[in-house]
């Protein structure tokens, strides 16, 4: 018989090739779908084009030609002065200085508005089926259909300068529209962020609770010390997906304001009028900043707020195992570790 | 009947916890929160919906109930210029079809990742959850010049057709599905199977006819949330679906321009947003609990 070929991974247990063929098609299409754009709109960034006149037919032609990091470095070097929030800066500039705050202000609004939804709830034992199906109609409104709502509600002459009694411009460029989309953004998301949150905090069991009560705790004392460190990781991963999502903002502002009004124009709506224009270049190139922002952000919760977004036991259990096969080593380089997640050693 | 026993209305009234001042405002405190919630999430829809109920010429009005009362806003929103009815077809088919193509897809793919196990899992779903994450407009953007023809090796013109609408929704949906379809089956006891295939089943037979059954109520909560995420999605239907006939619901809506042209037909646009949303807020109502379960499992979007 033949001696069977050592593994090269114990865990894969030979389940490889199952896998393999149950992944394939998803894989293929996110290959097709986002690998392939992605690279394409990274060359696209550059490319600049150039109108000439052909000689062959007289008329004005496109010419595609490597434009380096023109596209970028155009922001510095020939900047196109508009006037948002922050006085005339360069509209990429504004864009991103928009995203920015809008991402920083939505998100700490959201939380701290969601955790305490989240805080209302647990406490509730009646009525919280009500509040929940209350909490999900903003989730289920479709991102343009509130923004052409909160258009309506933020109007010269709508309910909301009636309410306060003001006549503010809302939908005017200039700071009211900013408020006015991070008011409709708060609206739609603080109860989901609230939502998910509830769910980490019913995880907490009533004995933790009751134990620190008996130890003379304060009310404050056991939500910082108990609510807030065990409902973390449920909330960290929320507030990230929360803020990618935000990075990205397009439908909001483009609904209630409309397109062109640089006091609440994002990355997201920049790129997309310069695609529409045909400036593929520009476009891709704002395009990836904002990819490149998305990507520090994500990088900076997982690294300091330790978001575990895969939230998979195996994957963890490796990872930890990992950890401490490395710690070992440091400790003694000769000793061999023998240990696998399948032969037992789960944490 | 002796002194020192208790009578059915003493154990009553002691069984009766007594409240104190300090826990009765608790209380309150704790329905005035929950009311400020439910108030919080409903009266912007709520007006939303007041607003679709005027008459059209009084559209911005700021009365806070729809007096005289009138259906003539929802008629509008069906006028010939609008287009409406194809847009809702429009959004109909491509959040089907989305959905359908997903489920088909994501169910293979989510089992593996919740059951199997391979080498690349760890890196497998940070990809999975790594392209959910990226910015729909850089993805667009080269999508937009491959589908009016600009690259020499993609000579087809895709602009205004269903795939330009299917195919990069895809790119969203695929990562929600799969996401929330490997939560659900991963609290599913790994025990069913072993037990299945101790009384002969093979591992294929085991996942069709004992795990997909006792995933349907995930498979279908996955399904109305990728639904939504697609019937909701504005940016992709924008970019390739420029003609008044490809508009999707979402589109249309917000193109939305009264007769004149000038005065924008608020009353029409809140008819054509509450038909487009009350189907969705029925549905999440009824099946409340299991979206969020859904949502709480998946963590995404």
């Amino acid at each position: 018989m033949k001696e069977p070929k050592p593994r090269r991974n114990a865990l894969s247990d030979g389940q490889g090739r199952l896998a393999a063929i149950l992944l394939s098609p998803t894989m293929v299409v996110l290959v097709v779908i986002v690998g392939i754009p992605l690279l394409l709109s990274l060359r696209e960034a550059f490319f600049g084009i150039q109108e000439q006149v052909n000689p062959q037919t007289g008329r004005i032609a496109r010419y595609e030609y490597f434009a380096g990091l023109e596209n970028f470095t155009r922001i510095f070097s020939n900047p196109q002065n508009v006037i948002g929030n922050y006085g005339a800066i360069d509209r990429v500039v504004n864009a991103f200085l928009n995203t920015t705050f809008f991402t920083i202000i939505c998100i700490a609004i959201e939380t701290v508005l969601g955790v305490a939804m989240a805080l209302v709830m647990s406490k509730a034992f009646r009525g919280r089926a009500f509040v929940r199906a209350g909490i999900l109609i903003p989730w289920a409104i479709p991102t343009i259909v509130s923004a052409m709502m909160w258009n309506l509600i933020f109007n010269e002459a709508g309910v909301m300068n009636r309410l306060l009694d003001q006549h503010i411009l809302w939908t005017a460029d200039g700071p009211p529209l900013f408020w006015a989309v991070v008011i409709a953004d708060v609206w739609k998301t603080a109860p989901f962020i609230g939502l998910l949150t509830l769910a980490g905090l019913q995880t907490i069991p009533a004995e933790v609770y009751e134990a620190a009560k008996v130890d003379g705790a304060s009310a404050w004392q056991s939500f910082t010390r108990i609510t807030l460190p065990m409902v973390k990781p449920a909330l960290v991963v929320a507030v990230l997906f929360r803020t990618l999502d935000t990075m990205r903002m397009f439908d909001l502002p483009a609904g209630l304001g409309g397109f062109g009004k640089y006091s609440a124009e994002t990355l997201s709506m920049l790129s997309f009028m310069e695609a529409r224009e045909g400036r593929y270049g520009p476009a891709a190139a704002y395009s990836i900043i904002l990819f490149l922002f998305i990507v520090l952000v994500s990088f900076l919760f997982v690294k300091f707020l330790g978001a575990d977004v895969i939230n998979d036991e195996e994957v963890s259990a490796i990872r930890a195992q990992r950890k401490r096969q490395r710690s070992l080593h440091r400790k003694s380089p000769n000793r061999k570790v023998r240990t696998t997640v399948t032969s037992g050693d789960m944490p | 009947m002796s002194a020192d026993t208790t009578t059915a209305t003493e154990v009553s009234t002691l069984a009766r916890p007594r409240r104190s001042a300090k826990e009765w405002i608790a209380r309150i405190a704790l329905i005035i929160g929950m009311a400020a919630i439910v108030a919080y999430c409903v009266l912007p829809f709520y007006w939303m919906l007041v607003s679709s109920l005027r008459l059209p010429s009084m559209g911005r009005s700021t009365d806070f109930l729809p007096i005289p009362m009138s259906v003539e806003n929802f008629s509008a929103v069906f006028a010939a210029q609008n287009n409406f009815g194809r847009a809702l077809l429009n959004s109909v088919i491509v959040s089907t079809t989305t959905t359908i193509l997903t489920l088909v897809l994501g169910i293979l793919g989510s089992y593996a990742l919740a059951r199997l196990r391979f080498v690349f899992k760890g890196i497998v779903l940070a990809i999975i959850i790594s392209t959910s994450m990226f910015p729909g407009v850089t993805l667009l953007i080269p999508l937009l010049k491959m589908f009016t023809g600009r690259y020499n090796w993609f000579p087809w013109s895709w602009m205004n057709t269903y795939q330009a609408l299917i195919l990069p929704s895809l790119s969203f949906a695929l990562p929600l599905c799969v996401w929330n379809l490997t939560a659900f089956f991963r609290q599913l006891p790994v025990e069913l199977e072993q037990a299945a295939m101790v009384d002969g089943c093979t591992p294929g037979q085991a996942f069709r006819k004992v795990i997909l059954p006792l995933a349907a109520p995930g498979v279908f909560t996955t399904a109305i949330i990728t639904f939504i995420a697609v019937w909701n999605e504005y940016l992709i239907a924008l970019t390739f679906g420029q003609k008044t006939e490809m508009n999707t619901a979402a589109v249309a809506i917000s193109k939305f321009t009264g007769v004149t042209g000038y005065d924008t037909p608020y009353g029409t646009i809140m008819a054509a947003g509450v038909i487009v949303t009350v189907p969705l807020v029925i549905v999440v109502l009824i099946f409340q609990r299991r979206i969020v379960a859904g949502l709480t499992a998946g963590g995404v979007k």
